[in-house]
């Protein structure tokens, strides 16, 4: 296990290396250099001193392989992730800002999912064609078929109305700049719940099914039969047998959590006005912000990578049917 | 040890089992009765799709939905001396699970897929072993050792942390035995074990069933569609066909005067190595016909050779005994009618069909 696990480590950093110079291609693809755009928009507050001194620090003479190595070297070595030209400011300050706000909502998010839909995909199977599976499934294509965005002005709407909560954003105005207390805290969770249900909606709708069908798969097994016919009480059967054979798929599907954990739901985080970071890629491609945009590739790419990693390694824990070789 | 050896352990009296479909009622068992006694060997044969499974499902309550018992009576005689109607049990409930893996145990057709693909062989032994007996993990780990040592898996204290996918499948059905044996059953019902194994292991593992037996004095319920295991293993015999006894009886009786027309096809219809050459082997005419499909009277009648018209197709034949505990469920044999059919009144010989072309 140990030996897997380090060799799946040592084929990351080849890996992470063909990720590195795809996402800076990506940065060179729009057309135009971005000083040329950056000068265009701001004139009088750049004199020529600056505009030679960022020319020289990024290398945009010289030809894209050394860009490319003083930019990779800078990430590496230092992690300088270059600056961003709309905001002015490094994008490792930028990204950093946002990360935690992220985290906590996409793994809160993730938590929600698994929690509701889990459940629910087991009884959904195990009581297949009854009255509550069909209500049920109808209840998880509304979910799946309504956009989030569609979702989230109705429950902002909702909750503004009726619960008269302040909505939009993740804090109440007067939190929106203070120092961490246990106040700020409370009114985190106060506002959390929105977003959280918004973004978990099809995501549970999707592992509902998912779950279910799974499980419909193991039940007719014949492994259930013998379980059950050593005596095995039905609840102990479903859970220790069928319903662990059927996780073990669900946990593949870790690897796109973590990248969608950065750049996905940038819509509703929008429509929501969420400090995280997928509002910040949206506007930085349209701003053709490059360091910033390619900054935030790489870290998606990289993501998913590492979720690669952790699902393949969760997996051939679980399962011993996985061969280490 | 030896209790009455004449005891009736299990009996089974006209146990219907349907299965509501959408489509319609699927009568996989519309009628059977057996009856095992301890340490005896009892095989029930058939076609495929004669509802051998489901009966044998039946008794252990394990029955997949929509199926479900309708009728009948199956009779155990517990450990204690008490006797209780399976039949009437909750499947679900307390009682039903006290007798599964302790009383009763099962065995099924595939080992590939009848043991977890993600728990190790030890562990489901020593589940089942935990279920029922008031020992500790330490002392199950020992017995599953012991059991495995038993049932002939070499480096047996190794192999208790095998998962079944590292395993043979003659191996995977010995430790399927295994678990069937943890707790001494008084009945180990056999679904087929052998049919997706290799001739080799097959009498391999017939060979472990019979020594198994004889050492504990368990009885065995044997489920196969391969008449030369019968001869091997049996002590008595149930034919079925379409969810019905056709006919029972000890094993010689059977197979040396079978009187069912459908029995007599069956032993027709084996290969014989000193037949001679070139000569056609006899195949029963046409199919099970389809579950929704089931031909009123006797649901033979559309195969069977003797065919009576007007009699066979109307009259559901009850179950007449011709000797012994050998009874048959044939229009043929029925007393009365005996006297009425001058043709049914000698049954014509088994051999009257051998080599004949369809």
């Amino acid at each position: 296990m140990i030996w897997y696990i380090a060799r799946r480590i040592l084929y990351l950093i080849p890996t992470l290396l063909i990720v590195s110079v795809i996402a800076f291609l990506v940065i060179q693809l729009p057309p135009g250099d971005f000083l040329a755009s950056l000068i265009s928009k701001a004139e009088e507050t750049i004199d020529q001193a600056q505009v030679d001194a960022l020319r020289e620090r990024y290398g945009l003479d010289e030809p894209i392989y050394v860009q490319y190595w003083k930019w990779i070297s800078g990430i590496v070595a230092r992690g300088d992730f270059g600056d961003s030209f709309e905001w002015n400011r490094p994008v490792s300050d930028l990204i950093w800002e946002r990360l935690g706000l992220t985290m906590v909502i996409s793994l809160v998010t993730l938590a929600f999912v698994w929690v509701v839909s889990i459940p629910i995909g087991i009884y959904s199977a195990v009581k297949k064609y009854t009255i509550g599976d069909y209500i049920v499934t109808v209840i998880g294509f509304i979910g799946l078929a309504v956009p989030n965005f569609l979702l989230a002005l109705v429950l902002m709407y909702v909750a503004f109305r009726y619960f008269g909560q302040s909505v939009g954003g993740l804090f109440s105005p007067e939190y929106i700049d203070a120092p961490w207390t246990l106040g700020r805290a409370l009114d985190l969770l106060s506002h959390l719940w929105l977003p959280v249900i918004i973004l978990g909606t099809a995501g549970t709708a999707a592992l509902i099914r998912v779950m279910r069908a799974n499980l419909l798969d193991e039940l007719s097994k014949l492994y259930v039969d013998a379980a059950r016919a050593r005596g095995l009480s039905e609840l102990r059967l479903l859970f220790k047998y069928p319903v662990r054979v059927a996780l073990n798929p669900l946990v593949s599907a870790l690897a796109w959590v973590f990248p969608a954990l950065v750049s996905g739901s940038a819509i509703t985080s929008i429509v929501l006005n969420l400090q995280t970071t997928g509002p910040l890629l949206y506007r930085s491609l349209q701003a053709q912000d490059m360091y910033l945009a390619g900054s935030l590739v790489l870290l998606v790419s990289v993501l998913t990578i590492v979720g690669t990693l952790v699902s393949d390694i969760l997996l051939a824990w679980l399962d011993p049917r996985i061969q280490l070789q | 040890m030896a209790p009455n050896v004449e005891e009736t352990l299990l009996e089974v009296k006209d146990v219907k089992t349907h299965f509501f479909t959408d489509e319609g009622v699927v009568k996989a068992v519309d009628g059977v009765n057996l009856s095992l006694r301890r340490g005896q060997t009892l095989c029930v044969v058939g076609e495929s799709g004669c509802g051998k499974s489901v009966m044998a499902r039946s008794i252990l309550r394990i029955v997949p939905a929509p199926g479900r018992i309708v009728s009948g009576e199956i009779s155990f005689r517990q450990r204690n001396g008490e006797t209780i109607d399976l039949a009437q049990m909750n499947p679900r409930g307390r009682d039903i699970r006290s007798i599964r893996g302790r009383e009763i145990s099962m065995i099924f057709q595939e080992p590939m897929s009848s043991l977890s693909p993600v728990h190790t062989i030890g562990s489901q032994i020593m589940e089942a072993i935990l279920l029922h007996l008031p020992v500790s993990r330490s002392e199950a780990r020992k017995r599953a050792v012991s059991l495995l040592d038993l049932v002939g898996i070499p480096r047996a204290s190794e192999q208790l942390d095998a998962y079944s996918f590292e395993l043979s499948g003659g191996m995977r059905q010995r430790a399927m035995i295994a678990i069937a044996l943890a707790c001494e059953p008084q009945l180990l019902i056999a679904d087929e074990p052998t049919t997706a194994l290799d001739v080799t292991t097959q009498a391999n593992i017939l060979d472990l069933i019979s020594d198994l037996q004889a050492d504990s004095g368990m009885a065995v319920l044997f489920i196969t569609h391969d008449l030369g295991v019968v001869a091997e293993i049996a002590d008595e015999v149930v034919v079925m066909y379409l969810g019905r006894d056709v006919e029972s009886g000890d094993v010689d009786a059977i197979f040396h005067e079978p009187k069912h027309p459908y029995t007599r096809a069956l032993l027709q219809s084996i290969p014989r190595y000193d037949s001679r050459d070139r000569e056609r082997l006899y195949s029963l005419k046409g199919s099970v016909p389809h579950p929704f499909n089931r031909p009123g009277g006797c649901p033979f009648h559309p195969r069977c050779d003797e065919f009576i018209a007007d009699q066979c197709n109307t009259i559901d034949p009850g179950r007449y005994t011709v000797g012994g505990d050998h009874s048959v469920r044939c229009l043929l044999y029925e007393p009365s009618a005996a006297a009425q059919n001058v043709g049914a009144s000698e049954p014509p010989a088994p051999a009257q069909n051998v080599g004949a072309t369809r």
